[in-house]
């Protein structure tokens, strides 16, 4: 911005100001007209959805979906629509991290003295393609529901190995059947034809970055589960 | 003989535009002050003011006056703000019931919960407080992002702006597993995973926040410090510097609205 944008800036900002109101009480009335609206919702919203509280933490039954709060849901997102494991630390850190350096920043590389929104294009439409997309993505984390079905035809001798992996919050990153979310992690669906049973259990005792370890699953559970995913051979 | 009340400006009373605050040319200053030394006298309030100069800043503050056009966009930082107050007064009533370890946690918010008189309403409003929060901050920036008003002079306050977004962030996190049932528990694994997997300092910075092999004991009481003393400090000293500059810059005028130019603009680079 050059220098006298910056004093033309501030002599119309003079002007403006001079022709505005006191902020007490006409700003101090909306605020706290505002300020009331804030309470009310946060009042109802307690009142009519209350604060349950879930199962007790038990780091080894697994039988929890991790879900982070809604408004993380975009970068929970964000992992699932890039899979290829290379670029994972890309999704979790890289992404979000140059998001919020391009935030800091706008003012400095951003020095178009316009500000009516219609005469800034750019600014303008990539401020709301980032609410589309993020919206987008939010969207999506909410219909992913909390996955703990799935509906895989098997023989008998799996289907205990099935209710584990069900149970066990797997569809979270990875997709099985029809069921699962397409990432982060890779789809499991012909998982046996790729690994053998042993490389599996090795997966599931010293997980790959960006999934929980699951050793801690009781011996049997963990058996049923490693001959199930074995099972899926794609046949 | 110098004046011993000559106080320097405060930072009110430059941009009060004459509305009510004293005025502050160097030349009134000096009988100013005999003048409050006179005055200062009359009960409590003048007292104070004697001693503060705070009658002189607030209502500069007060009587400020706020750009044509200021309109209900306008209310969405207060109405942040006001949600980060609420958020720290439930937040206080929470942490007279809430045991950070990971063999009482859970037990303490079921007490809680349960038995204390309010405590699920209370904990209910700390929870839905934490949403609305987050709506109105996003709200609040998509406003000042829509209407330039991170553009000269305000540079500074966006960059506080975003500051403050992270750490409200980071209170959202941090808060997740306090209640340490399953869902938080789980997703702070994932979210500890992921910050393992950051370049150079990721595995370090998640083994800080881990502080154990296993996300547990250690791990709640570093979040429970984090959340309820490290960053409200932050966040509630940064929120500090924020209104200091919306009180000295003034807040936009709406960007659609054009000053006339007034006849003879004087030139004058007085910010606010
Ligand atoms: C929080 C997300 C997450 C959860 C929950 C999760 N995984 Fe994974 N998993 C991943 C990611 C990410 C990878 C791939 C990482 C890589 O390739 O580097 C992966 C990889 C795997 C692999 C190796 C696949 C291959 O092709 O090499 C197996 C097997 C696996 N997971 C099984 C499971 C099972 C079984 C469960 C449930 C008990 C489970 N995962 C739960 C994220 C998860
Ligand atoms: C804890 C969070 C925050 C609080 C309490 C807060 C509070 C406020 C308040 C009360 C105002 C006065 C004008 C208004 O209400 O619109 C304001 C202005 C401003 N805020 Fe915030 N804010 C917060 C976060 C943010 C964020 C995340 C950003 C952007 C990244 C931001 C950028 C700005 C800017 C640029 C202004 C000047 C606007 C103008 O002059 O029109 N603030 N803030």
């Amino acid at each position: 911005m050059k220098q006298s944008d910056k004093e033309q800036y501030l002599i119309e900002y003079e002007v403006l100001k001079k022709k505005g109101k006191p902020f007490f009480p006409y700003a101090v009335a909306k605020d706290s007209a505002m300020a009331l609206v804030v309470v009310l919702v946060i009042v109802v919203m307690s009142l009519v959805l209350g604060a349950e509280q879930g199962p007790k933490v038990d780091p080894t039954t697994t039988t929890y979906v991790p879900r982070p709060e809604w408004y993380f849901f975009f970068l929970f997102e964000l992992l699932r629509v890039i899979k290829p494991p290379e670029l994972v630390p890309l999704a979790t850190i890289g992404i979000p991290t140059i998001c919020m350096v391009l935030l800091l920043l706008l003012p400095f590389y951003d020095r178009n003295p316009e500000r009516r929104p219609q005469r800034r294009p750019i600014a303008t439409t990539a401020g709301i393609l980032t609410i589309i997309a993020m919206a987008y993505l939010t969207f999506l984390g909410a219909a992913a529901g909390t996955p703990t079905e799935i509906d895989l035809e098997v023989a008998a001798e799996y289907e205990p190995g099935k209710q584990v992996a069900a149970q066990s919050g797997c569809l979270a990153c990875h997709k099985i059947g029809e069921n699962g979310n397409d990432g982060p992690g890779p789809e499991l669906t012909e998982i046996g034809a790729r690994l053998p049973r042993e490389a599996i259990a090795r997966s599931l005792r010293n997980p790959p970055q960006g999934m929980p370890n699951f050793s801690g699953l009781p011996a049997e559970k963990f058996d049923d589960l490693t001959l199930f995913l074995a099972s899926l051979d794609g046949e | 003989m110098p004046n011993p009340l000559k106080r320097p400006s405060r930072p009110g009373e430059r941009s009060a535009n004459g509305a009510g605050a004293n005025g502050s040319n160097g030349a009134s200053r000096g009988a100013q002050g005999v003048e409050a030394a006179k005055e200062g006298g009359g009960g409590l309030v003048g007292w104070v003011d004697e001693r503060s100069g705070a009658t002189g800043f607030l209502t500069g503050m007060m009587f400020r006056k706020v750009p044509k056009g200021t309109n209900w966009f306008y209310t969405l930082g207060s109405a942040t703000l006001f949600a980060f107050t609420a958020q720290a007064i439930t937040g206080v009533f929470l942490a007279m019931y809430y045991t950070p370890s990971p063999t009482e946690a859970y037990e303490s918010i079921t007490h809680l919960t349960n038995d204390v008189w309010m405590g699920e309403f209370v904990r209910g409003m700390h929870k839905w407080g934490a949403t609305v929060m987050i709506c109105l901050i996003f709200l609040h920036m998509g406003r000042t992002f829509f209407f330039g008003a991170y553009k000269y002079p305000r540079e500074l306050n966006w960059v506080i702006g975003v500051v403050l977004l992270i750490l409200t962030l980071v209170m959202g996190l941090t808060g997740y597993l306090l209640p340490f049932d399953q869902r938080s528990y789980w997703a702070t694994v994932v979210a500890n995973n992921i910050t393992a997997t950051g370049p150079v300092v990721g595995p370090y910075l998640a083994d800080f926040l881990r502080a154990g092999p296993e996300v547990g004991a250690t791990t709640i009481q570093r979040f429970y410090a984090i959340h309820m003393l490290l960053v409200p400090g932050l966040i509630a000293a940064l929120i500090g510097a924020h209104m200091y500059l919306v009180v000295k810059l003034g807040t936009t005028a709406p960007p659609w609205l054009k000053a006339e130019r007034p006849k003879n603009a004087r030139k004058k680079t007085e910010v606010g």
